[in-house]
């Protein structure tokens, strides 16, 4: 034992980043994915505020600061804005199996905490022990990504990589140089642009945003 | 230290939890007509019923065997010895060492392999039909349910619910995010065990939705006084397990008289909020289908798992 509070904080955010994967991982409505997505933003950066503050990293500041921006507030609103024009507010994924998507995500979960425990007992930082938790989310987030057929929740399971990555960045190194991250921050929101183009092309295309009809080679 | 307090206690506790278990009935419906903007039913109507029941002449079908007769006792029993091994006011009951967590959930197995038993032995078509969509949620609540002691097992290093209940209660304040998802998933299954609105709902008689009404359809009079009674200290054993896992202050050890009066106070005031936050999950929340039940029990497991599972990683 003999963490301090801001290091049990931590943990207690770490857990709930976790959960809201798992949410993620079963929510079937579009409008709510945005909104964990949200969520699991302000987690983040709550987060990195706490390891901000207990390590007096000041560079971290600008870093949480970021990630309210443009986690919390700008994608979600991109997002919004672009499922409002695509009006595909009410879509529903029906065909996944989601209990057998949770036990296989479990199974991802403890493959990610058995490879981390090693890593973080060689580091000494207060949040040593949530590497396994980013791991873990980035590892979820690659299953959303497998399983999901439409092409919304695919970006928001990576967008939610993304996420994982920089908590991961956050709990092993005390964060990325300010430069990185500002770098990844504007790839991110660049790409969730490009993203937004492309989901109307594929419309335009396919008339829906299912993306089993991209594995065809030939038009019927 | 002579046994003949903690004895006492164990007498006293076990009659509190049979004469109490109506009252939190009571007042959980209370609270659920509130909140629907009926106008209340007394706190006290369960006693009326169970009086009146037991009052009634008994009917029962001409083929039914003595495992149909003698099942009402077998689960007022079941429940009874649960709510004497929970650690309701005191710990170090001399109760206590003859089951651990695991035998607790046993003793809750027990209870529903005859209850379901009982349903199918009348032979009718309810009966079937209610045991066999209780057997469904319980195969898949149990796990959950063991999952979730198992958190709390290896945080105090026991299976004994005594010993977990010391160690939880008198340890130093540290937040412990493997016992968040433990409290959810437990909660999950507090509803699902307990025949609760997400999962079934324990005023109904409509023929598609009832699980635990359907299986005790065929009981009259002081059996089926007996049943009732039975889940209702089924309710009030896994409220104290939840308080005992998630909220154990205020818990007087064994003997420990003067301790009693404070441990009635907190358990009475817990008791209460939980009650009340039971019925206003049922009045916000809509009854599932039947086949929306594995996916709400396998999310509990599931969070009961990662509990676990964060327990360890975090432990440093």
């Amino acid at each position: 034992m003999g963490t301090s509070l801001a290091g049990q904080m931590v943990n207690l955010l770490a857990a709930f980043l976790l959960l809201v994967a798992f949410a993620m991982l079963s929510q079937r409505r579009v409008l709510s994915l945005v909104r964990l997505f949200a969520w699991q933003g302000a987690a983040l950066a709550a987060s990195t505020l706490l390891v901000a503050y207990s390590t007096g990293q000041n560079h971290l500041y600008y870093s949480a600061a970021l990630a309210v921006a443009l986690k919390v507030i700008l994608i979600p609103w991109v997002l919004h804005r672009l499922i409002d024009r695509l009006d595909v507010r009410w879509d529903i994924e029906t065909p996944i199996n989601i209990p057998t998507t949770m036990l296989v995500g479990i199974a991802l979960v403890i493959f990610a905490f058995a490879l981390a425990t090693p890593i973080s007992e060689m580091s000494s930082t207060i949040t040593r022990g949530t590497l396994g938790i980013a791991l873990a989310c980035v590892l979820l987030s690659f299953l959303m990504m497998i399983v999901r057929r439409k092409a919304i929740p695919q970006v928001i399971g990576f967008l939610a990589m993304e996420n994982g990555l920089f908590f991961a960045a956050t709990s092993a190194t005390h964060g990325m140089p300010l430069v990185v991250e500002l770098g990844v921050a504007l790839d991110v929101l660049v790409g969730t642009f490009i993203f937004g183009i492309f989901f109307f092309h594929i419309r335009e295309q396919f008339d829906s945003l299912d993306i089993r009809h991209m594995e065809k080679l030939k038009e019927d | 230290m002579t046994q003949a307090p903690t004895i006492a206690f164990q007498i006293f506790q076990s009659i509190l939890v049979v004469l109490a278990a109506p009252l939190l009935m009571g007042w959980v419906n209370q609270c659920r007509a509130w909140l629907q903007n009926r106008s209340a039913p007394s706190i006290l109507l369960p006693y009326y019923t169970l009086a009146k029941l037991f009052h009634k002449d008994a009917v029962i079908a001409e083929h039914a065997s003595p495992l149909f007769r003698l099942t009402p006792y077998i689960l007022f029993g079941c429940m009874w010895l649960a709510g004497g091994i929970v650690p309701v006011l005191a710990t170090a009951l001399p109760f206590a060492p003859a089951a651990d967590i695991i035998a607790l959930v046993a003793v809750f197995a027990l209870a529903r392999v005859f209850a379901a038993l009982a349903a199918m032995d009348i032979g009718t078509s309810f009966g079937g039909l209610g045991a066999r969509r209780e057997m469904l949620i319980g195969f898949l609540a149990e796990p959950a349910m063991l999952m979730t002691l198992f958190t709390a097992a290896f945080i105090s290093g026991s299976t004994q619910l005594t010993t977990i209940v010391d160690v939880l209660a008198h340890r130093q304040f540290v937040i412990q995010p493997s016992l968040a998802f433990a409290a959810v998933a437990f909660l999950m299954v507090l509803l699902a065990e307990n025949a609760r609105i997400p999962i079934d709902n324990p005023t109904t008689h409509l023929e598609l939705t009832m699980v635990h009404e359907a299986m005790i359809l065929e009981y009259s009079a002081r059996h089926l006084a007996l049943i009732e009674w039975g889940a209702a200290i089924k309710l009030f054993a896994y409220m104290t397990i939840g308080f005992a896992l998630f909220a154990p202050w205020g818990i007087a050890t064994a003997g420990d008289w003067a301790g009693l009066p404070l441990a009635i106070a907190a358990l009475v005031a817990k008791l209460a909020v939980a009650g009340a936050g039971l019925a206003l999950i049922e009045t916000v929340s809509a009854k599932f289908r039947l086949f929306r039940a594995p996916e709400f029990l396998s999310t509990a497991f599931l969070l009961a798992v990662l509990g676990m599972l964060t327990h360890f990683l975090l432990r440093t």
